[in-house]
């Protein structure tokens, strides 16, 4: 039986396609929310804008650990 | 002391000049000793490290050297960056008694913020944190920091139950919290804080090497009627990247030092 699929190339730019997809729905949710919370509540702004940058900080360390791994096992 | 280990990194210099568009890999970031016989450590990096603490240490020696009542010149600059350090990073983070831990914040927001932007400083070009070394050194100076300040302020035993068994959550809620909260706390904090930072200058410095060979290649290189565009293209993203790249830069420090002052908030004051 001979290969049904076969992928050929850098598989490591596939890994970051595939890990980058939570992160970037997880940093839109917070960065969306963020700014909803601002609008009603400007007075916050500083309090908001400092927790959105927090989550937004541990969201995309996943990204990144995902951008890293290819090289890292290259 | 020859320029090749200081403009140019060897694996750049040595890479065939081919037909074929080549782009840059990590070999753009191993830089040998800056001239022959030189010890293995005094490399570019280490350069840049050692400038970049002159140039804190100068300015704030320059600013708070002989404070006045009312600020003249540099101490202007100096003071805005040390209320903005306390403001936004220290009081929302710490608390009250945050002011105490300003010389460890200040600095090191300053020393990252400093070697980030060195990225985009003609001839340096180099973010030093690239260099995973360079943020495990700062991220381990936190971590054992944040274990010292937990057991001093909590105990050893309380400091576990605080973090794994937190009052008010449904019993059945703790066999998957504690094992989750162990973990990030424990072994994955380090990691994070520290790959976070050298991941960002990482892609950032390769994404601006990659625009700026674009635009070498199909400009200057092989100029053809067709690759003309990309070339320019490449020239204007190079442009727009690197301004982007000193506001990942400055984020970055700013992330950096908020998250070290989160951890030693987190071990001082366990209610939040």
């Amino acid at each position: 039986m001979g290969t049904l699929a076969e992928v050929s190339g850098n598989l490591g730019s596939i890994a970051y396609g595939l890990a980058a997809i939570g992160p970037g729905i997880g940093v839109g949710i917070i960065f969306g929310q963020g700014v909803q919370a601002i609008a009603r509540q400007p007075e916050l702004t500083n309090v908001i804008r400092t927790n959105m940058l927090l989550g937004f900080a541990l969201t995309e360390a996943l990204a990144l650990i995902g951008f890293v791994v290819p090289f890292v096992h290259s | 002391m020859s320029a090749r280990h200081l403009l140019a990194s060897p694996g750049g210099i040595a890479a065939p000049a081919g037909d074929e568009f080549q782009a840059p890999g990590t070999e753009i970031f191993e830089w040998g000793p800056l001239w022959d016989g030189a010890p293995s450590w005094v490399t570019k990096p280490t350069l840049i490290a050692a400038l970049s603490v002159i140039i804190v240490v100068g300015f704030f020696w320059a600013a708070f050297n002989k404070p006045k009542l009312v600020p003249r010149g540099v101490q202007n600059i100096g003071e805005l960056g040390y209320l903005f350090v306390r403001d936004q990073v220290a009081r929302p983070m710490i608390g009250k008694d945050s002011d105490r831990w300003m010389p460890f914040l200040l600095s090191t927001f300053f020393f990252i913020l400093v070697i980030n932007w060195m990225g985009v400083v003609p001839v340096m070009q180099l973010p030093i944190a690239s260099h995973i070394a360079f943020p495990i050194v700062l991220a381990i100076v936190v971590y054992v920091m944040m274990w010292f300040l937990s057991i001093k302020s909590q105990g050893f035993v309380g400091w576990f139950k605080n973090m794994l068994f937190p009052p008010g959550l449904p019993k059945p809620l703790y066999v998957l919290y504690a094992p989750i909260e162990l973990l990030s706390v424990i072994i994955l904090r380090p990691f994070t804080h520290s790959v976070r930072l050298f991941a960002n200058m990482f892609a950032g410095h390769l994404l601006l090497a990659f625009f700026a060979t674009v635009a070498w290649w199909f400009l200057f290189e092989k100029l053809t009627p067709l690759g003309a565009g990309l070339g320019v293209l490449g020239f204007v993203m190079t442009i727009v990247m690197t301004a982007f790249e000193m506001f990942v830069q400055a984020l970055q420090a700013f992330i950096f030092a908020m998250l070290a002052a989160s951890y030693i908030g987190g071990a001082l004051h366990p209610d939040h």
